[in-house]
């Protein structure tokens, strides 16, 4: 079966990246017709890929047939050259996840996000500390609203930019700091969400005034002592 | 042959018949045949290896028919290959039967739902034919809570059923196991799913001492009556082995834990206190549970843990062949004061959250290590990578008895497989996933090939390898050249053109499964491969270069070979001839009957 769409590929890396807007650039070492097979997956099933044409320069459909017979390493070794050549790095971050990529089973999958992260709050003032799972949030909007709801007093600032929570009662801002794997107490939202259910041990929200000392990105010694 | 006459019964006319003789009822005067034919009996039940036995089976009719009826085991590898009532017409006499059914790339969602593998007409078969059938073993199958039950009413000596990754059933099936099989002794639902029916399981056990032996529901995820749990651990002095799901709270598994001493085997559900328990959890002295277990061998579960409370298993350690920390998702720090105390242990599998770090803390501790599977806590492609070529070549250099590693990683060099190949002769599974697609050396930036290459030449004893990372055809080259003894090769994101599969279809002459997905093979290289399908279990091959013409072509060639062609959704209209996934196996009696419409058999 004829295949024109195979033969003479240029061999850089195509990407199928789900993105619409890249669809009619892409390549794809595709059967003729073979449309963009980069559905977006149904539950089940359809694999988005990656086709990596390394080398396609010297491929046909037959393979190679001169060589085919022979599994002499050496045959190989003439193409070895052209491969480590184009070899390109890492694909860009953008790429989408494929199905049942990596192999493994879901149940591990399942298992990992539905891990508890509880660690607790402390309120400046409050007499008793609350606990949060943060792997129940999914953004630092989530987890401050979550905040929101336990301490009752407060309400969210609306410039979420700066990430504090005002006391009605008092007038006071709260500035939701947390403590992290190094024993380190950094303003919460500085690092990626992710990064930040990682590393952190427990919360505090730290009076305001009592804030300053803390700048974003501190690595060391900021501590909880009020500077002015 | 010569049949011998049972009084009263007629001549059959076909030799292959089967008569239901027991051996130590024998006619006072036995024809000179049979007597070859009793002694033969009574030697070949010491032939357990099914391999053995069919080999006996070959020598001749008389030597296949008597083998046929001492036959106790029938092991089916692809359930479509052969037909129920072919097998209960060879084998009159089964008391145990394992059966295998979807492939395995089935468990990545990579074939379409509702594909098959059903065990309902195989416990309908074997309901009638077997009688006095004691054990099921099912791996990825499909069951009903109607085959449960038939199974629970067809057999009344019924003692284990084995369930491994096995689906579509629920807890009203399991409700029937329990209260129909009084004879019960194993109850294992590894990796399967079970439906959350609302149905109280536990306590369907008949009241009184039970035979249980062994109970295994770690991946069961339906809340449990924990009363009834309890009560039934208490009435089950033979227990040995329990695995709980992650249901049971640590102060739960304690309870249990005091009732039952006697286990060797045992899985901890959460590891931690229950969410409705809170801070007001009642503090066992955990590690006097764990003292008292002093036949414990194996530990798992771990599903919710709480590090704090890991010291509790210090006192088994020193005995542990087997540990499963594959869900907890702990640090160095807190698995070396663990891990430092299993001199003993054999079988290992954590996450990558334990490091490099962690895994040179393994070598260390562990000389007389035969598995390792480190497992990711992120598995995605572009994820951190805790673990690297450097846990690797520690693992090699502190653990030369290694038999079976599977090894999932961001990064990997030539270097680290290569001196695995060297350290680890033994090696018999070599399993490597490095995340990233066609990711190539890290310090090098070579392909992989020779780090592959290295292992099928340097371990001679090699079965089973699945390999990843950036290869080329000669890695295949290398494969085909040195890899005997390989029975079941993975292949994802590999190789350049079809050379690289012909490689491997010429050169694996030991070769039973072979699954590939997404690399550039395409009809030829499946051409090449039509004298050795016969002698495999399946090939699988998603998202290459296949056609259904050349898929058709092999058909032709091989009208034994059932040849699957299975589309995945959305796909089922397309003409252009492009192939999703072919899955083919040889078949005694053709093609099945119960496909779904993602489904076409050429």
């Amino acid at each position: 079966m004829s295949a024109p769409g195979r033969a003479g590929h240029s061999p850089e890396m195509v990407e199928y990246s789900g993105a619409m807007n890249l669809d009619e650039t892409e390549l794809t070492l595709g059967l003729p017709g073979g449309e963009s097979r980069g559905k977006s997956g149904t539950k089940r099933g359809f694999p988005d890929t990656i086709d990596l044409s390394i080398g396609a320069k010297r491929r046909s459909l037959t393979g190679g047939g001169e060589a085919a017979k022979d599994p002499d390493i050496a045959v190989a070794e003439r193409r070895e050259d052209e491969v480590s050549g184009t070899i390109s790095s890492k694909p860009p971050a953008t790429k989408t996840q494929v199905v049942g990529w990596p192999p493994v089973r879901s149940f591990r999958k399942n298992v990992m996000t539905k891990s508890c992260k509880f660690v607790k709050v402390a309120v400046d003032g409050a007499p008793y500390l609350r606990k949060v799972d943060l792997e129940m949030y999914s953004s630092y909007q989530q987890l401050l609203a979550a905040l929101e709801g336990m301490f009752s007093c407060f309400t969210i600032r609306k410039y979420l930019k700066e990430r504090k929570l005002m006391d009605p009662a008092n007038g006071g801002e709260y500035v939701p700091t947390y403590e992290d794997k190094d024993g380190d107490w950094m303003l919460v939202g500085d690092v990626p969400w992710k990064m930040f259910v990682e590393s952190c041990k427990r919360l505090r929200l730290m009076k305001g005034s009592e804030a300053v000392g803390l700048a974003p990105r501190a690595s060391a010694s900021t501590c909880t002592s009020s500077s002015s | 042959m010569s049949e011998d006459d049972e009084p009263g019964r007629p001549q059959p006319p076909d030799p292959g018949s089967k008569k239901t003789r027991n051996c130590a009822a024998v006619h006072p005067s036995p024809h000179p045949d049979r007597v070859l034919e009793i002694v033969l009996e009574h030697v070949l039940q010491f032939l357990t290896a099914r391999r053995d036995r069919n080999a006996a089976s070959l020598v001749c009719k008389s030597w296949y028919r008597t083998e046929a009826l001492t036959r106790s085991h029938v092991f089916i590898g692809n359930c479509y290959s052969v037909s129920p009532s072919r097998v209960t017409a060879r084998f009159p006499r089964v008391r145990s039967v394992a059966i295998k059914g979807r492939p395995r790339f089935a468990d990545f969602n990579l074939m379409p739902l509702n594909w098959g593998a059903h065990f309902g007409p195989w416990v309908a078969t074997m309901g009638k034919a077997y009688p006095w059938l004691e054990r099921v073993y099912l791996k990825r199958m499909s069951l009903t809570d109607r085959d449960l039950c038939l199974l629970g009413d067809s057999f009344v000596g019924f003692k284990e059923l084995e369930l491994v990754c096995c689906d579509g059933f629920g807890t009203g099936g399991l409700a029937a196991i329990a209260s129909k099989c009084s004879q019960l002794r194993v109850l294992d639902l590894s990796d399967t799913e079970v439906m959350n029916d609302g149905v109280d399981w536990i306590s369907c056990f008949p009241e009184g001492e039970t035979c249980l032996e062994s109970l295994i529901f770690d991946y069961v995820e339906c809340p449990i009556n924990f009363e009834a749990l309890e009560s039934l651990v208490a009435r089950s002095p033979a227990l040995k082995k329990l695995r709980l799901n992650r249901e049971v709270s640590l102060g739960q598994l304690y309870r249990l834990m005091v009732r039952a001493p006697q286990l060797t085997h045992l899985g901890t559900g959460a590891f931690g206190p229950s969410e409705a328990q809170g801070a007001s959890d009642q503090e066992y002295d955990y590690a006097s549970a764990f003292s008292a277990c002093k036949s414990l061998v194996c530990l798992s579960g771990f599903r919710e843990i709480v590090p704090e409370y890991l010291p509790a298993i210090y006192p088994v350690c020193a005995n542990l062949v087997s540990l499963n920390l594959s869900h907890a998702n702990i640090n160095v720090e807190q698995l070396k004061p663990i891990i430092c105390q299993c001199r003993k242990l054999q079988v290992l599998w954590v996450l990558d959250s334990v490091c490099d770090e962690g895994l040179k803390a393994v070598a260390a501790a562990c000389p007389d290590l035969r598995e390792l599977r480190v497992f990711p806590f992120d598995p995605q492609e572009d994820a951190e990578g805790p673990v690297s070529e450097v846990g690797l070549q520690a693992i090699s250099e502190g653990c030369p008895k290694l038999e079976s590693i599977l090894y999932f990683c961001q990064r990997m060099t030539n270097a680290a497989v290569i001196a695995m190949s060297k350290n680890c002769p033994d090696l018999v599974v070599f399993r490597l996933c490095i995340m990233g697609r066609h990711q190539p050396d890290y310090v090098t930036r070579e392909p992989m090939d020779e780090g592959f290459g290295a292992i099928v030449m340097n371990c001679k004893k090699l079965t089973r390898l699945a390999t990843s990372g950036l290869m080329t055809d000669r890695a295949f080259a290398y494969i085909g050249k040195y890899g005997k003894l390989v029975r079941t090769l993975s292949v994802a994101f590999a190789g350049d053109s079809d050379t690289g599969l012909k490689y491997v279809l010429e050169g694996c002459h030991n070769l039973q499964k072979l699954e590939i997905r997404d690399s550039p093979f395409g009809d030829a290289a499946l051409l090449s491969g039509l004298h050795h399908y016969y002698n495999m279990r399946f090939l699988w091959m998603s998202s290459c270069h296949l056609s259904r013409q050349g898929c058709r072509e092999v058909a032709r060639a091989l009208p034994r070979l059932v040849v699957e062609l299975l589309s995945y959704e959305g796909n089922e209209k397309m003409d252009d001839g492009a192939v999703d996934v072919l899955y083919m196996y040889r078949s005694l009696d053709g093609p099945r009957n119960d496909t779904s419409e993602s489904v076409t058999i050429l």
